[in-house]
């Protein structure tokens, strides 16, 4: 009843923060949970958009998304994806880009394939792979930091220049690997477990290592101040390229994996391999909650941000809508997620 | 004569074909206060970027304690005691302050995961040593969150938490408030009185005539006076003398104007 008055009253002070504000400063270390939801706030967000997504699918087809048949799918290709989110986690908190790790992917998983044909051990093949992807990675790495090249040119560049030259050498040829079925590598990394794709465990196990990687490591923690502030970083003696080319390095291991586990479902290397991946990837990392401005970012966030991203497609399919849908479903939830994001996060200078 | 704890000798630094420095010393010796004096331009931030190896010299030597260094760089100037308060103050404002504390020297334990808990404990005891009394924050408060006068407490902090044998504070009283200068200046005594060096660049002279035991003015990337406190009777002389070295033949209108100033304080 007083709103009448009050305006008169407060209108000197509109713009001077009230002693009232300065409340909202406080830490908020009162209660664990306050803080746990204000420390995880972006990939909380993340998983927000992901139930409510689901719900509407689930509305929309009840029967489908209760059938284990979907879930198994989406739990063998998703893993895939994830072990390329999680680096490029790193490489956008770090202020970089790496749009090369589709070419990564597939070169490296042409080695794994060289490696099982010529019939040596699949583990020797992943341990090829692994070296390929750290290579590869370094080899990026290197051009963007010691090249001083900018990274979004220069790692889209070396993607078109690896994939030419996996076209170059195999002429669009495939190469089928029917020996992987019955070998222990295949068990162990491609088999099921109680009805359960096996690859999702090894993906999640790569997410929670990244993630205490990223939180409690020194190597995340310097990730995340060279991204926030390279100068700083360089004037408190942080070798700041070294940390950069690390990162790449790093989506060089996490491509060599993705790269391994698609070649070992569908025990057919293609010269193509990995090249769907490059866009919902990227759109994985934002999704999660990752800003595009570096210094901050979510592992897990970046990681259930694949999982929305790989439901997206199939959510659409079996609400019953057609395939067409997919591609613009697609966009309402990386646009959604960006300005919820947005609207989450504050961004201090 | 106490222990010369560093020395830079001859020190050159060109950018191109414009000299910043033209053959520079500056020497600190141990529990020693210097103040670095020069105009805008004089060199100042560039000897104090190649002291803490951020900036590498063209020319010139570097000895720590006597020993010429090679391969100095801003991780061998920390490992050598030297810690530096930048003028920008050198933080990564999104993240927490245990973070910038320990920004590059990161307490890490069974392969190289952080001591979380230990760092937490070791920020808090810094942030009390330096009066960061303020209940609203924990070391987990993000730096962005800070005013000015609480970021160059973080950066202080970071400067005292090993016991570094030098701490340069490069304008450190810039853009803060007189209650913050006056924290600052405390601050200053303080580690005197624990018997450390210090280096204070400043460009207020009347505030680096207070706490200096020696004064070093660059002029246009040279050194153009090295004095003792002693020997200067007050601070109107060290203005009088930087005047005439950066406008010789004098420019009495202007001198007259700073002393109307001075008056009128």
């Amino acid at each position: 009843m007083s709103k009448t008055m009050e305006p008169d009253l407060h209108e000197p002070s509109a713009g001077i923060p009230r002693p009232s504000a300065q409340k909202e400063w406080k830490h908020p270390s009162d209660h664990w949970m306050r803080g746990f939801i204000l420390d995880n706030r972006a990939a909380l967000g993340t998983l927000a958009v992901f139930i409510v997504m689901m719900a509407v699918f689930m509305i929309a087809n009840p029967t489908v998304f209760t059938t284990w048949y979907l879930y198994r799918s989406v739990l063998t290709t998703l893993p895939v994806a994830l072990f390329v989110v999680v680096p490029l986690v790193f490489v956008v908190t770090c202020g970089e880009i790496d749009l090369s790790f589709p070419a990564t992917m597939g070169f490296a998983s042409w080695v794994f394939a060289l490696v099982v044909q010529a019939g040596y051990d699949p583990f020797l093949g992943i341990a090829a792979a692994l070296i390929t992807g750290m290579l590869l990675g370094f080899l990026v790495g290197s051009l963007v930091v010691y090249g001083g090249l900018s990274s979004l040119i220069a790692t889209l560049g070396m993607n078109f220049l690896l994939r030419g030259l996996i076209q170059i050498i195999n002429e669009g040829k495939s190469m089928a690997l029917t020996s992987l079925s019955d070998s222990w590598a295949y068990t162990i990394f491609s088999s099921q477990l109680l009805g359960i794709p096996v690859q999702i465990f090894w993906a999640i196990g790569f997410v929670v290592l990244s993630a205490m990687l990223y939180n409690r490591h020194r190597f995340g923690a310097q990730v995340r101040v060279v991204g926030d502030n390279p100068d700083s970083a360089q004037q408190m003696g942080i070798d700041v390229k070294r940390v950069r080319v690390k990162v790449f390095v790093f989506v060089g291991i996490g491509a060599a994996l993705a790269g391994t586990f698609s070649v070992m479902i569908n025990f057919t290397w293609w010269p193509t391999a990995g090249d769907g991946y490059l866009l919902p990837v990227l759109a994985s990392v934002f999704v999660g909650g990752t800003p595009t401005w570096g210094g901050i970012g979510t592992v897990v966030g970046g990681a259930i941000g694949a999982v929305t991203v790989s439901f997206i497609q199939t959510g659409v399919v079996a609400a019953g809508l057609s395939g067409f849908y997919v591609q613009f479903f697609n966009g309402l939830i990386i646009i959604l997620s960006l300005l919820g994001h947005k609207w989450n996060q504050a961004r201090y200078r | 004569m106490a222990e010369r704890l560093i020395e830079l000798r001859d020190i050159s630094k060109s950018y191109g074909q414009v000299y910043a420095l033209g053959g520079v010393d500056l020497s600190v010796d141990r529990g020693e206060v210097v103040g670095l004096l020069g105009d805008n331009g004089a060199g100042k931030s560039t000897l104090i970027k190649i002291l803490s190896g951020v900036v590498k010299p063209t020319s010139g030597e570097i000895l720590v304690r006597g020993k010429p260094v090679t391969g100095w760089s801003a991780a061998r100037s920390r490992e050598a005691g030297i810690e530096t308060v930048f003028q920008d103050r050198a933080l990564a404002v999104q993240q927490t302050i245990v973070r910038n504390i320990f920004m590059g020297r990161e307490l890490t334990g069974f392969m190289g995961f952080l001591r979380v808990n230990k760092e937490i404990e070791e920020a808090s005891r810094l942030m009390r040593e330096i009066g960061f009394t303020s209940k609203v924050f924990t070391p987990q408060s993000i730096v962005g969150q800070l005013s000015g006068g609480e970021r160059q407490g973080v950066a202080i902090a970071r400067a005292i938490y090993k016991q570094a044998e030098l701490i340069v504070l490069d304008e450190p009283t810039t853009a803060l408030s007189l209650t913050e200068t006056a924290k600052v200046f405390h601050f200053v005594r303080q580690v005197r009185a624990s018997g450390r060096s210090i280096l204070f660049i400043g460009h207020n002279i009347h505030h680096v005539f207070d706490i200096a035991d020696r004064f070093v003015v660059l002029d246009r990337g040279k050194v153009a006076l090295t004095t003792d406190r002693s020997e200067v009777k007050s601070a109107e002389d060290l203005i009088n003398f930087m005047e005439e070295v950066a406008h010789p033949g004098g420019l009495a209108g202007l001198h007259d104007a700073g002393d109307a100033e001075q008056r009128a304080r």
